[in-house]
């Protein structure tokens, strides 16, 4: 078996430079912040812009579907620059997971009319399921009668972005995806810890729905989705991690107390010497991650489970450290670290807490809990 | 010619050296003499170097397909700071002669060597050390006294930083040698540890005689040279190719594994965070591989060894707590007498030498806390520690 490349490939630096360079220009952190205070206004131009004009959501989906025919390496190169701007774009709910669940083996042909319309960047999905769900576990279902859905979800991400929801749904010989129209669900929004990926509430009263992954296939697509969510949203933390460490690292090399540049003390030099290591670690492990699921490698669920324990827990620290070495400054509202620490917690919970993601692993290589 | 090797020429040439060399007929150090000759002993260096100038992670290859084949290796753990110290710095600064002479019998194991860096007098301070080494002729006459130098009772040669310009401030009066630990003015005396084992030794330097030929790099570059050699001491401890659970990792999954009677929640979820971190290590190290494949060590090899060193103290310590009862018992058949092993082997031991010996693994090749002054000054430019001996002549420095 030969080793995953860690590195990135020319295309991917290139594909970063673009993504990079769109985020610094049409990504605003003012305008991420009016959200907090309810003015999505910021939302919509981002994603189309991603979607759109790069063509970003295009990644996962087939050629042959008029997608990129690209792989999950390419969609962490988009999310590691998603993170390091807290951008308000459903790239990671609708171009990674919905697209996850519609390229099942048994997808319908409506889930492939789907994709064309998501690749093409005119359609946005979002999986109606809660955004703390991970894989491994029971899928929460709605209920269908013949084509028509009834049933709750709470707490989805993108949801306020989709327009269209892909609903698992209880039928005979287990679970199917419907696909619903959002103008046919009720869609609250809720006030979310981020609100840079605000939640919604989902009420659905006999909206009618069309089977894009058959019943007895969609446990199994939507556990793949999370699955693979869980492993490229290790990136986006990634991002976010890396975010805090370089603006810390900038901010402590001008701060100035006691005549000195507080950056020069050695209490503080150590942290993020600490802080540096978990973010390389953590680097090294969302690489290997999405190259484990590009590569349909053997050990893509190991890798995947690996990554969202550790990236998790090490944008938190970095998003924490940031405030804290930022010192008053840092807890303030105009100070966009705030901004990373509500992604970073936010996140550390989405798709499967780390604590879950370390249990899988307990299973995965036999390491078993006491009886 | 190199240049057009392939991965599959490799493996037709390490087939051919099995083929002419038969493992199990052969001389073993016949045998480390041919592969060397054959440029397999480390296919990164250069051709008449014992390699054939291709990319690092090719090395691998060869090590399985010899592996496979039962060839004899050249008993890495033995000459463990040969390979990984001294080999990469007289590759960097040693003449074609120096290379000549001293590559091939350092990579067989014939020729061990050792490290004479620290000093009573200068240990995280390394370049503050008093070791002196005067002109005499064509060679020079060194004086002084270092210490935890492992495998000096066992070594041939050593690489030895003296100084050679005190009138000079303390990084710049330094000189880098090569120096025969058979000289009779080297005297080598054991240092006992902690463990109950002398791995480590002092060594005093009396009249010690080293000709100019076996001076490595310009005389007053030695800091130059030995900033070169650490930087391969981190690489070599903390960035070394394992596969999963290789490590100290392996023996407390595999304990945990066998003593189901022994299995608490505190335990479980601290050896999962554990197995979490020590994967994530093997794997960063994995991506310095591949970068180092294109350059040579930086200080990222730093970040490596804090991880290595804090994972193995962790790890071993856990492991006695899992361990229970027996982890009260300290080396069984063994106990704390007093030896001096001629490898190290910190995974083939019980758990109570490896917690003591892991203690070690923060202070040796460089501090813990030295290295998180390294990480955040030469990787993130955080400003230096103030250093007032920096510009003095290191006879005036206070010491």
């Amino acid at each position: 078996m030969s080793e995953l490349n860690l590195l990135p490939t020319p295309d991917e630096d290139d594909l970063r430079s673009t993504v990079a360079g769109f985020l610094a220009k049409r990504c605003d952190t003012a305008a991420i912040r009016d959200m907090y205070d309810g003015d999505r206004s910021a939302a919509g131009p981002v994603w189309r812009g991603l979607a759109g004009e790069l063509g970003l959501a295009a990644l996962l989906v087939p050629e042959e579907l008029g997608g990129a025919g690209a792989s999950a390496r390419e969609a962490a190169v988009v999310l590691e620059q998603v993170g390091g701007s807290v951008a308000p774009a459903p790239f990671l709910t609708s171009a990674v997971v919905a697209t996850t669940v519609l390229l099942a083996a048994d997808a319908t042909d409506a889930a492939r009319d789907l994709l064309r319309g998501l690749a093409a960047g005119e359609r946005t999905a979002a999986l109606a399921v809660p955004f703390s769900a991970g894989s491994g576990g029971a899928v929460p279902t709605m209920a269908a009668e013949g084509d028509r859905v009834s049933g709750q979800a709470t707490s989805v991400a993108g949801a306020l972005e989709a327009d269209v929801l892909l609903v698992p749904v209880a039928a005979d010989g287990g679970v199917a995806v419907l696909a619903v129209r959002a103008a046919d669900a009720t869609v609250v929004p809720v006030e979310s810890l981020d609100m840079s990926r605000q939640l919604a509430d989902l009420s659905l009263e006999g909206a009618a729905g069309e089977v894009v992954v058959p019943a007895g296939a969609g446990a199994a697509a939507i556990d793949r989705a999370l699955l693979t969510g869980a492993g490229l949203l290790a990136s986006e933390q990634v991002g976010v991690a890396a975010w805090c460490l370089l603006t810390t690292v900038a901010y402590l090399k001008e701060r100035r107390q006691f005549g000195r540049v507080v950056g020069g003390f050695q209490a503080l030099k150590h942290r993020l010497a600490d802080l540096y290591v978990a973010v390389e670690s953590a680097n090294a492990a969302a690489r290997y991650a999405a190259a484990a699921l590009a590569a349909d490698d053997a050990d893509a669920e190991l890798a995947v489970h690996l990554a969202a324990s550790y990236c998790g827990d090490a944008a938190v620290q970095a998003a924490e450290e940031a405030v804290q070495l930022h010192g008053g400054i840092g807890m303030t509202w105009e100070h966009p670290a705030h901004l990373y620490l509500k992604r970073a917690k936010s996140a550390q919970i989405a798709l499967g807490a780390a604590g879950a993601h370390r249990d899988a692993i307990g299973r995965l290589v036999d390491l078993p809990a006491p009886d | 010619m190199t240049e057009q090797l392939t991965r599959e020429d490799l493996r037709r040439r390490v087939a051919g050296l099995l083929a002419e060399n038969d493992p199990q007929a052969t001389d073993r150090l016949a045998f480390l003499r041919a592969r060397y000759d054959a440029g397999l002993a480390w296919v990164h260096y250069p051709v008449g170097r014992g390699g054939l100038g291709l990319p690092r992670e090719w090395h691998s290859d060869v090590e399985r397909q010899l592996a496979e084949a039962g060839a004899p290796d050249n008993e890495p753990r033995r000459i463990g700071i040969g390979l990984g110290m001294a080999a990469p710095t007289i590759l960097a600064f040693g003449t074609p002669e120096q290379q000549e002479r001293f590559l091939r019998p350092l990579w067989t194991g014939e020729e061990v060597w050792c490290q004479l860096f620290s000093e009573p007098g200068a240990g995280s301070d390394l370049a503050g050390l008093a070791t002196r080494a005067v002109r005499d002729g064509d060679g020079w006459i060194v004086n002084g006294q270092k210490v935890w130098t492992s495998s000096a009772h066992t070594a041939r040669f050593a690489i030895l930083v003296a100084r050679t310009d005190p009138d000079a401030p303390k990084h710049r009066g330094l000189t880098y040698f090569l120096c025969d630990m058979t000289d009779p003015g080297v005297d080598v005396r054991p240092l006992r540890q902690l463990t109950g084992e002398a791995e480590f030794n002092e060594v005093f330097l009396t009249d010690v005689r080293i000709p100019d030929s076996q001076r490595l790099g310009a005389e007053g570059e030695g800091w130059k040279v030995a900033t070169a050699t650490l930087n391969n001491e981190r690489v070599a401890i903390g960035g070394t190719p394992m596969p999963r659970e290789g490590g100290m990792v392996g023996k407390v999954a595999a304990d945990w594994r066998a003593h189901p009677e022994a299995r608490t929640h505190d335990l479980h979820q601290r050896l999962l965070r554990l197995w979490v971190e020590a994967e994530v290590a093997r794997i960063s190290g994995m991506r310095l591989r591949q970068k180092l494949a294109v350059g040579r060590p930086g200080p990222e090899g730093a970040a490596m060894k804090l991880t290595f060193a804090r994972l193995a103290q962790h790890l071993s310590g856990l492991e006695l707590e899992l361990l229970g009862e027996e982890g009260l018992r300290y080396e069984s058949g063994r106990g704390w007498e007093m030896v001096r092993p001629d490898k190290v082997d910190f995974t083939g031991r019980d758990a109570g030498y490896r917690y003591l010996r892991a203690k070690g693994n923060s202070i040796e090749g460089g501090t813990s806390e030295i290295l998180r002054n390294i990480v955040a000054e030469r990787v993130l430019g955080l400003p230096a520690e103030p250093r007032t001996d920096k510009d003095v002549p290191w006879k005036e420095s206070v010491r």
